[in-house]
């Protein structure tokens, strides 16, 4: 399976649906992307820092108590929690700033929603000595205290945004206004396989280092490819690095955990490839959250990475092709999953990754003994902890009257 | 020949460049809307742009996003901006543009929606985030059903580019004055006039300018070099200011004859 012919797409989705001041910005970068980023003397480089800076290969690691306890699968974990600054996000903006580096921009600007992908580029350009501008919904700089001040202290300025559902969305439309205004000048690091051609390709492709390297660690550890892949998906970059090296390896399935929020049936979820409508939305066309006029309505999750209503086109792409499935996972069960793995492995996941935990939990019991599950572990969760330590207080207070 | 078409014929018979103020449809309520749009014609408006709100405007600064909150708030959907536009057709003969995202005009379904907006009376659409290349199933529909889709340029518009838009847009080519979001602004940047005689040589269509243009002496000056200015964040401002209707009424019309006054002032040789 190919990506159809045409400029960015993924069958019907993805484009380049941007205002015309970003037209030249958006060649350019494709360009530079085409001409520089796949040039031996940019891989050598950015495979260099990847190794040294970020500590990649990033561990696949063997749940055995997990497994024990599921009773079925053995389960595998990618290790992205572990790798610099803790989320995968890393792979990307390394990448990207060195992109940026190159074709001579001094001021890079990106959007984040948990502040994860925040928190990389702000490393990323402190590393390159890149000015660095961060988008953050209000909403979301108030449940990742945290991270803004990582950010700050890494050198980086954080716009808190104000303006509609004071999330990722939100801050993404922010970014791209700052864009459109300083376009000569500014790159745009985006977060996930998203927004207007070439970034879903971009991200994609930085990214794919994930499942190129679990692709050579499961053969290592077992001689044979892995039955199920399993990955949380927002914008779903981490998703597509995990799946996209397997593409073309029919016997293996690609299952994406989605934010089910409060429940599909309350209306406050960012299920987009379960409940989607096909829309066009930051840059793209894509699946997402929209009424009946084609206004888009803010996704809900508890975890603020994946509180997006729209998805990587690709994503959407692969769903319609039958090439990966995607399911809901409610907050509940992704609060339930984020203990679980944190008691019976020692690892603490983001909420994020906890949602491909919680799908992993339902999916490795109906697996025959012996059959080889990845979750994609796309990040640590210490900076979820104390949103869950407030929430399960506020709980046994309830409990406790 | 199009009601634009014609619209910029008589223009350039009188001598004059074409003023097109800009209103967001439903802001506060469409009713309100409804009695801005004579308004601001019997002020001297010749085209009148309408804004169809969308959750997500990637372009707007301040002021429009704020006209755009405020116009959701009231309700205001693509089709009751249609249902406007066919009451507006009744009183007033100025063409009528709808400027918008492509996700409210193509969740509408292309040929659905290029249908209505015929029927409706709309006489051209721009669409900030649909470029050329993306757009065939709207724009086809459009063209097929007399609606002009108008397309914009921007200062970071290379030449070979330009010439496509130039070749591709209908009604006239709306320049974009500057790199950024819409909104107020004091001065206009500096390579405009030259940027936008570059357009008017491969365009054989009229251009106006828009995008930061705010006062009576902003047109005065894009009036010596273009064949229209596009006023939006401006007055979108001044009618904010307002309080009952009836004032709006007066502060629209009063605004749009102080803009439209000096595009009246003698063409100069450039402009056709």
């Amino acid at each position: 399976m190919t990506e159809s012919a045409g400029v960015g797409r993924f069958g019907d989705y993805g484009g380049r649906y941007a205002p015309e001041t970003l037209i030249a910005a958006l060649d350019e970068l494709t360009e530079a992307f085409y001409g520089i980023a796949r040039t031996e003397e940019f891989q050598r480089e950015l495979d260099e820092l990847l190794r040294s800076y970020a500590g990649r290969p990033t561990p696949l690691y063997e749940a055995r108590r997990m497994s024990e306890d599921l009773g079925g699968a053995r389960i595998l974990l990618k290790r992205e929690d572990l790798a610099h600054t803790g989320a995968h996000k890393i792979n990307n903006v390394v990448a990207q700033a060195l992109l940026a580096r190159r074709m001579g921009k001094r001021r890079v600007i990106a959007e984040t929603g948990a502040g994860q992908h925040g928190v990389a580029t702000a490393t990323a350009c402190a590393l390159f000595g890149l000015e660095c501008e961060v988008y953050m919904g209000e909403e979301d700089v108030r449940r990742q205290a945290l991270n803004v001040f990582r950010m700050e202290l890494l050198g980086a300025r954080v716009h808190p945004v104000t303006t509609g559902s004071r999330t990722l969305k939100d801050a993404i439309n922010e970014a791209f206004r700052d864009w459109v205004t300083h376009v000569r000048t500014t790159y745009y690091c985006i977060g996930s396989v998203m927004g207007p051609h070439p970034y879903p390709t971009l991200v994609r492709d930085f990214q794919r280092v994930i499942g190129v390297e679990t692709r050579r660690q499961v053969l290592e550890l077992a001689g044979r490819l892995p039955e199920v892949l399993v990955a949380c998906v927002g914008g779903g970059s981490n998703a597509i690095g995990l799946f996209h090296p397997f593409l073309e390896d029919e016997g293996v399935r690609l299952v994406g955990a989605e934010p089910g929020g409060a429940g599909l049936e309350t209306g406050r979820h960012g299920a987009v490839l379960t409940a989607g409508v096909p829309g066009i939305f930051h840059g793209q066309r894509t699946l997402v959250l929209s009424d009946d006029d084609g206004q888009i309505f803010p996704a809900h999750s508890i975890s603020a990475g994946l509180d997006y209503p729209g998805v990587g086109p690709e994503h959407a792409w692969l769903r319609d092709a039958g090439r990966a499935e995607y399911h809901a996972i409610t907050d509940e069960e992704a609060l339930d999953a984020f203990q679980y793995l944190s008691r019976l492995e020692g690892i603490i996941p983001a909420l994020e990754s906890a949602h491909a935990v919680a799908l992993a939990r339902k999916l490795a019991p109906e697996l025959p003994r012996g059959a080889l599950l990845v979750i994609g572990l796309s990040g640590r969760g210490d900076k979820d902890a104390p949103q869950v330590r407030e929430i399960l207080r506020e709980r046994a207070r309830q409990e406790g009257r | 020949m199009s009601r634009i078409a014609a619209r910029f014929r008589e223009l350039a018979e009188r001598g004059e460049r074409a003023l097109v103020p800009f209103l967001m449809a439903g802001d506060p309520d469409l009713a309100c809307t409804e009695r801005l749009v004579p308004a601001l014609v019997e002020g001297g408006a010749d085209l009148i742009e309408i804004g169809v709100p969308f959750s997500d405007p990637i372009a707007e600064g301040p002021t429009i996003q704020a006209a755009t909150e405020r116009a959701l708030a009231s309700g205001t959907s693509l089709r009751r901006v249609l249902g406007l536009v066919a009451r507006l057709r009744e009183q007033v003969d100025v063409p009528l543009v709808l400027m918008g995202y492509a996700n409210n005009f193509l969740h509408f379904g292309g040929r659905e929606f290029a249908r209505a907006a015929g029927e409706a009376g709309v006489d051209g659409v721009i669409v900030v985030d649909l470029p050329p290349e993306e757009g065939a199933e709207l724009f086809e529909p459009l063209r097929a059903a007399g609606v002009d889709p108008i397309l914009l340029a921007a200062p970071t518009t290379v030449p070979a580019r330009l010439r496509l838009l130039a070749r591709e847009t209908r009604g006239f080519l709306y320049y974009v004055s500057l790199t950024g979001v819409t909104g107020a602004r004091r001065e206009l940047a500096a390579t405009l006039e030259q940027e936008v005689r570059r357009a008017r040589e491969v365009c054989p269509v009229p251009v106006c300018v828009g995008f930061g243009v705010s006062t009576p002496d902003h047109a005065r000056a894009i009036g010596r070099y273009a064949d229209g200015v596009v006023v939006g964040s401006a007055l979108v401002d001044r009618l904010a200011a307002t309080g009952a209707p009836d004032e709006a009424v007066c502060v629209a019309r009063d605004f749009v004859a102080a803009l439209k006054a000096p595009l009246r002032e003698p063409a100069c040789p450039t402009a056709s």
